[in-house]
């Protein structure tokens, strides 16, 4: 697939690779998609083809590759005000209660304490946590604690949302329900967003387009264009269509995660040899 | 609050208040008894009656108030100096690796014993105690600081970097908050470490407060008030680690 110019993002021959004390390893390899503007793009792949590097390349924390990610035309090096990033791991912070934690983004930019806290408090509406605004984030369950995460980002307003498998460490009924609520908020914010996961169903219950990666070294596969009606929601599951893409995408990805799992057997008997 | 929240939530403190009284009634019983002398352990009933005599007539007050002015010099110099040289070994991965094996080193060593020295460069006074507290509290800030920094969780550092933040925001938004628990659990380490070095160099060197005092009643056999001024300081170290503990609680909720 080649870039488009009109894109929101674009990802324009990314290849990464890393030294490791078995020598060199190619981790991405000529990785290129583009991102419509208001699209919600899933990119999936199996364990090991670079998920969480293009995460970090695209959100400028991971430098040092070849290629270019461009925003509105423009290529990026480091963070990037347009990007927001959801990560996978729990990344409230503990000392701050909700209300600060979504106020983050907005204390750091030298906004005032009233109007922070009144935009703040829009977002955890827009998540469904009013209510919990004093709470800390011991004091909230896991999928609360992702919401607040979801809401810190869209405090900073920006223009991509990029999230690497924001619901992973979640129990499968709350994905799918947050799942719901995503692309409820995506849609209400004409957000466009680029989702990292490992799910078949979490990609084609929730975005336009998914992207299938290779088993290392990470390559672009196949696109696939999920044409389900909108608004959607975790109900799209049980349809017949729904199970059609899901079937068409894991054919393309059986193939690749099997090399994986027969990679990852073959070090296990190696490392059991020695 | 149902009985089964009261109990979870004083269920421990009544226990060890227990063991303690526990304690103290069988002190008393063996004394009362006779079997151990009460000029070497008196009960504590005598130990509580000497508290007025303590206060009234060796000055236990002022003598606490010199202690804890030096402690408290001590600790804050270790704070001063040990936090920023933690912060710098957590910073410089090779000065970690090169200096943190030599500071826990440091904290392992007896440095009490080197009190001779210190006499002979700065004289029998509030230096001497001073210097040698403060080179005892000031291990545990500078590992405890390392450690909290080294512990900080890398996704909290990223967010703050996929929000732009530069090194100074890093550092008073995240790092900072995130390893203020265990950073003041150095700081109280170190706190505890200056006066338990205080009373112990003030009791050697014969100078200053409640060390000397202790060292005074035990040179006249007044074994009952030498006690009562140990129960003294055992009594505020557990309110120093009780005040610190809320200071912490404040300082960084959740």
């Amino acid at each position: 697939m080649s870039p488009a110019a009109a894109s929101a993002l674009v990802v324009d021959g990314v290849t990464k690779r890393f030294t490791t004390p078995d020598g060199a390893l190619t981790a991405l390899e000529d990785v290129s998609f583009a991102v419509r503007p208001g699209e919600f793009l899933a990119l999936i792949g199996p364990s090991g083809c670079g998920k969480s590097t293009l995460f970090n390349i695209i959100g400028g924390l991971t430098g040092g590759f070849e290629g270019q990610v461009r925003v509105d035309g423009a290529p990026i090096d480091g963070a990037h005000r347009a990007i927001g990033m959801v990560f996978q791991e729990e990344s409230t912070f503990p000392w701050r209660t909700t209300l600060d934690n979504v106020a983050f983004p907005l204390e750091v930019a030298g906004m005032g304490k009233t109007e922070r806290y009144a935009r703040a408090k829009n977002l955890i509406k827009l998540v469904g946590l009013d209510g919990f605004e004093n709470r800390y984030p011991a004091e909230l369950s896991g999928g609360m604690r992702q919401r607040t995460a979801l809401a810190r980002t869209l405090a900073a307003e920006p223009r991509i949302l990029l999230m690497d498998e924001p619901f992973a460490a979640l129990d499968e009924q709350t994905r799918l329900l947050l799942g719901d609520r995503l692309l409820q908020i995506q849609q209400a914010l004409k957000q466009t967003t680029l989702l990292i996961t490992h799910s078949i169903a979490e990609a084609v219950q929730l975005a336009d387009r998914v992207v299938v990666m290779t088993y290392r070294p990470g390559r672009v596969k196949r696109v696939f264009d999920i044409d389900l009606p909108r608004p959607r929601n975790s109900e799209i599951v049980s349809s017949a269509a729904f199970g059609h893409y899901v079937a068409q995408i894991w054919n393309d990805l059986r193939e690749e995660a099997a090399k994986g799992l027969d990679e990852s057997e073959a070090i296990a008997r190696r490392t059991g040899q020695h | 609050m149902d009985g089964a929240r009261a109990s979870a939530r004083f269920g421990p403190l009544l226990a060890g208040l227990t063991a303690v009284a526990v304690c103290l009634g069988a002190w008393q019983a063996i004394a009362a008894l006779g079997l151990v002398s009460n000029l070497i352990a008196p009960p504590p009933s005598a130990i509580a009656a000497s508290f007025p005599a303590l206060i009234a007539e060796e000055g236990l007050f002022p003598r606490f108030a010199q202690t804890f002015a030096e402690a408290f010099i001590a600790a804050g110099l270790a704070v001063v100096v040990g936090t920023p040289f933690g912060w710098w070994l957590h910073a410089k991965r090779w000065a970690g690796r090169a200096y943190e094996s030599w500071v826990a080193t440091f904290a392992a060593a007896p440095l009490v014993l080197l009190y001779p020295l210190f006499l002979v460069i700065l004289g029998r006074n509030a230096g001497t105690i001073i210097a040698m507290s403060f080179l005892t509290a000031m291990p545990a800030v500078v590992l405890k600081t390392k450690e909290g920094l080294d512990g900080i969780r890398p996704v909290l550092v990223n967010v703050g970097r996929s929000f732009g933040l530069g090194e100074s925001q890093l550092f008073w938004k995240i790092l900072l908050p995130a390893s203020v628990p265990t950073i003041c659990n150095g700081v109280r380490l170190g706190l505890i470490y200056a006066l338990i070095s205080v009373v112990g160099i003030e009791f050697l060197i014969n100078f200053g407060g409640l060390g000397e005092l202790i060292d005074d009643l035990a040179q006249r056999w007044e074994t009952a008030m030498m006690y009562g001024a140990i129960s003294f300081v055992v009594l505020t170290s557990m309110c120093f680690f009780y005040l610190t503990e809320k200071l912490e609680r404040w300082i960084r909720p959740g």
